[in-house]
């Protein structure tokens, strides 16, 4: 597809003198191999954090919404808060996948398989919390459009949160297609390694049959290209269909045009962080230090520098046109001086800190290809975004028009244990993901072996100097 | 080396001076008194008075056969009242055509900044696009840079011309800006405006003259810093002036995303003082973006058939074109987002924007989108079409115009209301600045090779083959 040579100046993207059977090697061990000790720790906390949410999810559903900490004026602010900082996380994924295939961006081979992994497990979370709110889940498919025989009233299509159905299932559909088609060589792949019968017909059933000929590359390929054209305009949609669940409102505070944009790119703001969390352990405990090298940590916070200044110009404009509309409403807001100043100042403060300020170290070359800054930084930043979505809801629903109805939202230990609870099941299905699927796409990273492996780099660049 | 031909610069010449006539003529013509002002009007209304009889003709037989008869007929009786009250403010209203004489008096200086509005934000923005170029480390576009540099060199000259409005302006050389005007901050004045008097913080004229001065200084300087690397580098035996450029870019890019929104707030939105929309900087460099690409395109097609650039190959022109398709669709979705949240919204202090554009604009309003969106969509869709250079063309034009109107929809409706048209003064600024702009141009393209020789990544755009 893309041209072989490549300039003497690019850093390696794979490291060491790895030969195609090699990269094979490095990606299977964690699958053929048994899980460590570190493994079964990890997986029990998760289990036990997701098992306590089930706990909570299940009082919520048996007693009522009441057992959250809502109220007479803000009627939803944690759950809304997870599902869009859930969906946000989700963003990550598709961008890497489809937006930087339709770049060319060889370093995306090393970490789309699991971005992707990590996309499709946060749109399940954030599917969660809607289903919850609804206090009757069992009636959960009212939000589709399906005839009044079947009970339900026609859904309301003016309504954003119904355009939020459709948005984030194409996208979660999408998403799994995409996938799953890049993962079909390389089951295929621990098919055709695979000893154990049934094993064998697990991975062959997952596979679709993959038979490695010439014709299935071919559409392969097609088939790579088409959905990231369709996939693309889907990353922006998502986001912007969440932010039009506050932006078509008019509470001031909610009621700005700028939230399309500004909402996807703090998505994809803190799908990076996300991504850079997870993969900073992945490296580690999966052996993968030459594959996901410096230099992928360094591009993805160029990425997180990026869309984090998009974000902090949003910030900006949000803060000047709140006062430059005149409206002393708009001073409750949660870019404002009254939110700064006022009961909810400690989260201001927080989404300052942690959104804006320590996200600039990143500027330092150094701490970007730090391994551990960076870790420490995008956690920062799933902080940071998350006291995003928090002050923008529940800032802006304590103080309405009425001085006389103003409250604040205190969370309960249910609240909490349903966030904590998905984070759980989160890291449920991701380390089931690790021990089983193979988390580099190597048949892609064989691609990019000869033209960007280190190896292969010096061989050339030492036989002819430019 | 490029050679500017005799042939296109006394072309580009006699469109500066052909454009400059008409800018001339649209000064001369504009009315200097009242009393002219109320002749040229009183033509209009006869013109009008005309018009409206026909259409109460064609109404009377549509009453016959038509359903929506009594609709029509209500609403042709509500047009002639409204003439009758035309008629009527005429003779004893002398604020209604002290009024139209003020905008009358503008539209020649609105049709100057239009253009001007236009050519320098689509230069800084193709400025831009190079140093994204640049820091992204992009390996197909090097062969383009000279072209992006070369129209980078027009905004020195458009510039000057540039801060020689501003000051005019600053100094009440003419009235496009309303909040100038005096009294508008001065409670005890007739004009006073308290939503003006407000935001004084903002909108008052020394702040925006030394922001005005900050903005185009800057970019100035960035561009002249550029170049000068750029050259410099082609016979350098290090890579020292890339990597200058390259953090140089960085620094660009950061000043940019700032000044870019800001820019946008003094020199467009403060048009219309009291209306404010958080997304519309971002809008307006949606616009200024897909021009940008398309104007690149072009001078690159141009250069192409006289035989120059010949390593450039259509995989370059085709990624050009997927660019002009992209920020079509991305321009649309700004668009959309921001009319859609208005509109929903439905909040008087915010849609009074959209009424005067629906109601006085609507044709080019509306027509627009076919340009902008259905056109584009429909030309570049086609891989093979992205190559063929006559349909870059053809599309590129039909964007050009389009978001052209943009920015007409953008200025005129505050300045001119609808006392707008297409006359000398409007066609006249147009030529004169396309004149200069190939003028600026091909000056600049011919002091420099055609190709950035010192780029590490040169070769990876001459082997682009995909």
């Amino acid at each position: 597809m893309s041209s072989h040579y490549e300039a003497p100046i690019r850093e390696p993207l794979v490291l060491g003198e790895k030969s195609y059977h090699d990269i094979t090697m490095d990606i299977v061990k964690p699958i053929e191999g048994k899980a460590n000790k570190n493994w079964y720790i990890a997986f029990g906390i998760a289990l036990t954090a997701f098992l306590w949410g089930v706990g909570c999810i299940l009082y919520t559903i048996g007693t009522g919404i009441g057992v959250w900490g809502l109220n007479k004026n803000i009627g939803w602010a944690w759950d809304i808060t997870n599902f869009v900082w859930w969906v946000g996380i989700g963003h990550a994924g598709t961008l890497i996948s489809a937006v930087l295939l339709l770049f060319r961006q060889k370093w995306r081979m090393a970490i789309n398989r699991s971005a992707e992994a990590m996309t499709i497990f946060a749109v399940f979370q954030a599917g969660l919390f809607p289903l919850i709110h609804m206090g009757r889940p069992w009636n959960g498919y009212w939000v589709l459009p399906i005839p009044n025989q079947f009970g339900s009233l026609w859904v309301n299509f003016n309504s954003p949160l119904l355009w939020d159905v459709f948005a984030i299932s194409t996208y979660l559909s999408v998403s799994l297609v995409f996938w799953w088609t890049g993962l079909l060589p390389d089951f295929a792949m621990i098919r055709d390694r695979a000893v154990k019968p049934f094993q064998k017909k697990i991975y062959a059933l997952l596979s679709f049959g993959w038979s490695g000929r010439a014709k299935d590359w071919q559409r392969f390929e097609e088939v790579s290209l088409v959905l990231a054209g369709l996939a693309t305009p889907l990353v922006l949609s998502v986001h912007t269909i969440v932010s039009m669940d506050f932006a078509t409102s008019i509470n001031p505070g909610w009621h700005s045009t700028i939230f399309p944009p500004y909402f996807v790119a703090g998505a994809i703001f803190s799908g990076f962080a996300m991504v850079q969390t997870l993969l900073g352990i992945m490296r580690k405990v999966s052996n993968l230090e030459n594959y996901i090298t410096r230099l992928h940590v360094e591009y993805m916070n160029i990425v997180i520098i990026v869309t984090g200044g998009i974000v902090a110009v949003a910030y900006a404009s949000e803060f000047f046109i709140a006062w430059y509309t005149g409206s002393p409403y708009e001073n409750y807001t949660y870019m404002s001086v009254g939110a700064a100043t006022g009961p909810y100042g400690w989260a201001f403060w927080s989404l300052i800190l942690f959104n804006i300020a320590i996200p600039q170290l990143l500027w330092i070359t150094k701490v970007r290809r730090s391994f551990i800054w960076s870790f420490i930084i995008s956690i920062a930043i799933n902080i940071g975004m998350w006291f995003e979505r928090f002050d923008i809801i529940a800032i802006v629903l304590s103080k309405g028009h009425l001085p006389s109805t103003w409250t604040r939202f205190e969370p309960t230990f249910v609240d909490v244990g349903v966030f904590v609870g998905t984070i759980g099941f989160f890291f449920v299905l991701f380390l089931l993901y690790a021990r089983t699927f193979p988390v580099i796409a190597q048949a892609e990273v064989k691609t990019i072996l000869k033209s960007s492996g280190e190896h292969y780099k010096q061989l050339r660049d030492g036989k002819n100097e430019h | 080396m490029y050679q500017f031909s005799s042939k296109l610069k006394i072309g580009a010449i006699a469109l500066m001076v052909i454009g400059l006539i008409g800018i001339i003529i649209s000064f001369a013509s504009a009315p200097s008194t009242e009393a002219e002002a109320a002749e040229i009007l009183a033509h209009q209304e006869a013109a009008h008075g005309a018009h409206g009889e026909a259409h109460a003709t064609k109404t009377i037989a549509h009453d016959e056969t038509h359903e929506h008869a009594d609709k029509d007929a209500h609403h042709v009786d509500t047009t002639h009242e409204k003439h009758a009250d035309h008629h009527a403010e005429e003779g004893h209203d002398s604020g209604h055509l002290a009024h139209v004489f003020h905008q009358l008096q503008n539209r020649p200086w609105a049709a100057f900044y239009v253009a001007l509005f236009f050519f320098t934000f689509v230069t800084v923005v193709v400025f831009a696009f190079l140093n994204i170029q640049r820091v992204a480390q992009a390996g197909w576009s090097i062969v383009l840079f000279r072209v992006m540099e070369g129209i980078s060199g027009f905004l020195p000259y458009v510039s000057v011309i540039f801060l020689a409005f501003i000051v005019i302006t600053a100094f009440h050389g003419n009235h496009l800006f309303v909040w100038m005007a005096e009294g508008t901050v001065d409670p005890s004045s007739p004009n006073f405006d308290p939503i003006i008097a407000n935001k004084s913080g903002w909108l008052n004229v020394p702040r925006w003259l030394i922001c005005s001065i900050i903005y185009l200084v800057g970019w100035n300087v960035f561009v002249y810093l550029n170049r000068k690397n750029s050259v410099l580098q082609d016979n350098a035996s290090d890579l020292k002036h890339y990597y200058k450029n390259y953090k140089l870019g960085v620094a660009f890019l950061a000043f940019f995303i700032f000044t870019e929104s800001m820019s946008v707030w003094d020199w467009i939105m403060g048009l219309d003082p009291h209306w404010f929309s958080t997304l519309f900087g971002w809008y307006v460099f949606a616009t200024g973006v897909v021009s940008a690409l398309t104007v690149i395109a072009m001078v690159t097609v141009y250069l192409k058939s006289k035989g120059y650039l010949e390593i450039v190959n259509n995989s370059h022109l085709h990624d050009l074109a997927k660019f002009m398709f992209g920020f079509s669709i991305f321009w649309t979705y700004l668009w959309f987002a921001q009319f859609m949240l208005i509109w929903y919204a439905d909040m008087p202090e915010e849609t009074t924007y959209f009424v005067q554009r629906f109601d006085e604009y609507k044709f080019l309003f509306l027509g627009m989108i076919p340009l902008n969106f259905i056109l584009p969509i429909l030309m570049l869709v086609n891989s093979d079409f992205k190559r063929i250079p006559q349909i870059v063309l053809g599309a590129g034009t039909i964007i050009l115009i389009g978001h052209y109107i943009d920015v007409f929809v953008m200025i005129m409706p505050a300045t001119v209301g609808d006392q707008w048209g297409f006359g000398w003064g409007e066609i006249g600024s147009v030529l004169f600045f396309l004149g200069l702009f190939i003028y600026a141009v091909f000056t600049t393209i011919s002091k420099a090779p055609l190709i950035a020789k010192g780029n590490p990544f040169l070769h990876e755009s001459e082997h682009f083959h995909y």
